[in-house]
């Protein structure tokens, strides 16, 4: 056929049929399975025994009774000081939670209400939920951190933060069982099969069904789509009419409620196009830093329409006096440093994102710092890119 | 009046187009640039712990491409390579063992069509119409072909126990730690360690190298980056079975292990992102349909908002656990239509009412809507996202 290159003497493919003759390998695994054989259902001695300590590092799951809690304590003192530096910068000071990061505490009583408000206390039925979780997956961005002490802590200062503990209080393996949490007896394992399966079987109606049909509600009233490239109504006015309570609908699945839809999802400042960079900056490295930036996107923004969210925006960031953005809860050493005048040189943000918690002691920043100096220069580079 | 594309020769006629190695992965050509993924900015917090939405308004057949297939990250999507990667069973088996992902492409592999549904997919329904789009309101699921090894096989690697009483906890390796618990029961019937969606690897945002397929259950339950199995004597009720993932009733208990997402369908096309743009005649509308509980045995559909319903026509006979494309070949003539879907799955369950489930649910449960979805199609062809009465 026309595919057949022209190759050299001695190159030249081999057809099917010398492929055919072409003895296999000798000492090769040649296995003639029939497709009709099942495979075999014995273990077949792939793969090696796990070590002791290697189960040990990944095994770090708790079960509701406290199995796989590792010895320790932690008191509600010390764990108000440990939320503040590591956990309120999302969940708040008195874990009651920041724009729409989750909130740890309050919400008694609310389960039956329009707007249940779900939190370590008025919801979860297992305080090992909320050390496990803690433990292994907290803070946002620098998970696995907290030696256990400091978990003991957290967790004894959020039970306090819902009035579960007093202020005297210490948590620790020994005692964690005799903490109950109030909704622990608030769940029925799905009972679909009895309440819903029955009554929606058998053949559906299929004329005659029903009288009439009227709207009852529409979306593009609320009108909280996000732009979707159409000229469509999506691209209008926010839903500063809509009638708050038709807004405040569950989001996905972060089980907080969408109360604040209706002002924050203005999706106006959703997708900040970059300023042109000045002259002066390197476009790879700009480039580049634009990437290790989306490991600070989760708490800064910057660009046009750029708000503070856990963090500061950034625009003008490198120049810019520190801890100068109005209205924004700063830490206490960037107060300080505000107050004496000091700005953000190239060298400081660097020293300071190389580790954030040595260059500014006390800081409320929960991300640990970057490892490369490279990324450092680079991300320097793009934030540079933004003017104030 | 002659066609002038007709009529004159054409650039693309005349000269020439790519040569084989333009893109030696390649994209979607531009026209189709906003058959794209989308996010709600305002759901979350921020997009690295978040969902995004598959265009199913946009796709036809059953199989979604991985490139806009959703994601949803509690820790945003990792890099992990194969070289780097590393599978633990542990607990109660014989032989805690530890398999690099080389090993686990020496076990005999299966090939099996399964939908993944985000439990939450049409949450922010359940109190009334919100979001316009079936984009929006019914894309958190996408359809692969997967390759990889029964969890069976590997569990049977590692020695079982007896008694089948037991469970699984399975982990992932991002830094959610996202776990869950699986009766033994589900873990030994078709749980799927897969590493290959469509024919090709994993996509990152998908958990590339592996992660775990549990066929007809909540997508959170679909563990990403797939590290760790441990065979328990009960479930760990971790954060993502109790906090999150548990249906809360109007009188304030919640629901939990409600794993199986029930039968659901909704019409892509008509949609308020796919409005009608031809003239009166021949219209074709369609959808999608899908149950947890096994295949969809029929879909019928409704143009006045649920009195009068047409049985459609199923693209291929329905699958286990898979999406089942339905089509309805019919004329408009410029009539307003109220259109409806409802499934039916092998079971016989049939397809709610938003009105059905909320009288036994309430507002509040946030996970497992899957109503019946009412497009209003006006004289003009635009669609809105309603509901009736």
């Amino acid at each position: 056929d026309r595919f057949v290159a022209e190759a050299p003497e001695g190159l030249r493919s081999l057809t099917p049929l010398e492929v055919a003759a072409t003895p296999a390998p000798s000492g090769g695994l040649v296995a003639a399975a029939h497709a009709d054989e099942a495979p075999k259902d014995g273990p077949l001695g792939i793969g090696r025994e796990a070590l002791p300590e290697e189960v040990a590092a990944w095994n770090l799951d708790v079960s509701p009774d406290g199995t796989g809690l590792p010895p320790g304590s932690g008191s509600v003192e010390d764990g108000e000081m440990l939320f503040s530096e590591n956990c309120a910068s999302c969940h708040g000071e008195f874990a009651e939670g920041s724009g729409n990061w989750p909130k740890l505490a309050g919400g008694e009583d609310t389960l039956a209400n329009k707007d249940p408000v779900k939190t370590v206390g008025s919801y979860w039925p297992h305080l090992s939920t909320a050390w496990d979780y803690v433990h292994r997956s907290m803070p946002f961005g620098n998970a696995q951190s907290l030696e256990p002490d400091e978990v003991y802590a957290i967790v004894a200062y959020i039970l306090y933060s819902n009035f579960i503990v007093d202020e005297d209080f210490t948590l620790s393996n020994e005692n964690f069982a005799e903490v109950i949490l109030p909704n622990e007896g608030g769940f029925i394992v799905d009972d679909r099969p009895e309440t819903e399966y029955p009554q929606w079987s058998g053949e559906p109606c299929m004329t005659d069904c029903k009288d009439s049909v009227e709207i009852t509600m529409r979306a593009t009233v609320l009108d909280v789509t996000p732009d979707h490239g159409q000229d469509e109504a999506a691209a209008g006015p926010a839903a500063t009419d809509a009638p708050a309570e038709t807004v405040e609908m569950a989001s996905a699945d972060t089980g907080t409620q969408a109360a604040a839809v209706a002002t924050d999802a203005a999706p106006a400042a959703a997708e900040p196009a970059p300023a042109p960079a000045p002259a002066a900056a390197d476009p790879e490295l700009v480039a580049a830093g634009e990437k290790v930036f989306k490991k600070c996107q989760s708490c800064h923004a910057v660009g046009d329409g750029a708000k503070n969210k856990s963090g500061p925006e950034l625009n003008g960031i490198v120049g810019r006096g520190i801890g100068s953005i109005d209205g924004f809860r700063y830490s206490k050493v960037f107060e300080e440093a505000h107050g004496a005048g000091e700005t953000w040189t190239p060298e400081r943000l660097h020293a300071f994102l190389e580790k954030p918690k040595d260059a500014m002691k006390g800081t409320k920043m929960s991300f640990p710092g970057l490892r490369k100096a490279e990324d450092i220069d680079a991300v320097i580079a793009y934030l540079s890119t933004f003017e104030e | 009046e002659p066609d002038p594309l007709i009529t004159e020769v054409q650039p693309w006629a005349q000269g020439l187009g790519d040569g084989v190695d333009a893109t030696p992965y390649g994209l979607p050509i531009r026209f189709e640039d906003d058959v794209v993924r989308r996010n709600v900015p305002w759901l979350t917090a921020d997009p690295i712990s978040s969902i995004n939405f598959t265009p199913i308004h946009a796709l036809d057949g059953t199989i979604t491409p991985q490139g806009c297939a959703f994601e949803r990250h509690h820790s945003g999507a990792i890099e992990l390579s194969k070289s780097d990667y590393r599978l633990m069973i542990n607990g109660l088996v014989d032989r805690p063992l530890v398999f690099t992902y080389e090993d686990l492409e020496r076990f005999p592999r299966e090939n099996h069509v399964y939908f993944c549904e985000c439990a939450a997919n049409t949450g922010m329904e359940w109190a009334g119409a919100q979001l316009n789009g079936a984009q929006f309101t019914h894309g958190m699921i996408h359809n692969m072909e997967y390759t990889g090894v029964p969890l069976r096989t590997l569990l049977r690697e590692a020695g079982l126990p007896a008694t089948t009483d037991k469970w699984v906890y399975v982990e992932g390796a991002d830094a959610s730690s996202n776990g869950r618990s699986i009766p033994m029961e589900k873990a030994l019937d078709d749980v799927l360690v897969a590493f290959k969606a469509n024919g090709e690897a994993l996509r990152k945002e998908h958990g590339y190298p592996v992660r775990l397929v549990v066929p007809g259950w909540e997508g959170n339950m679909w563990v990403k980056w797939l590290r760790r199995i441990e065979v328990m004597d009960g479930p760990v009720e971790s954060r993502e079975e109790t906090s999150k993932y548990t249906d809360t009733l109007a009188d304030g208990t919640s629901r939990k292990w409600t794993w199986v997402m029930d039968a659901k369908s909704v019409v892509t096309s008509p949609s308020p992102q796919s409005p009608i743009k031809h003239g009166h005649g021949p219209l074709v509308i369609t959808g999608l349909a899908w149950s947890g509980h096994g295949k969809i045995t029929r879909v019928d559909v409704s143009t006045d908002g649920g009195k009068t319903w047409q049985t459609a026509r199923l693209a291929r006979e329905g699958e286990n656990k898979a999406l089942t494309r339905f089509y309805l070949d019919t004329e408009w003539t410029g009539e307003e239509m109220f259109l409806q879907s409802r499934a039916m799955d092998e079971t016989g369950y049939v397809q709610p009412t938003k009105t059905q489930l909320r009288d036994v649910r309430g507002e509040n449960s946030v996970y497992h809507n899957n109503c019946i979805q009412t497009w209003w199609v006006k004289p003009n062809g635009e669609a809105e996202n309603v509901e009736v009465s």
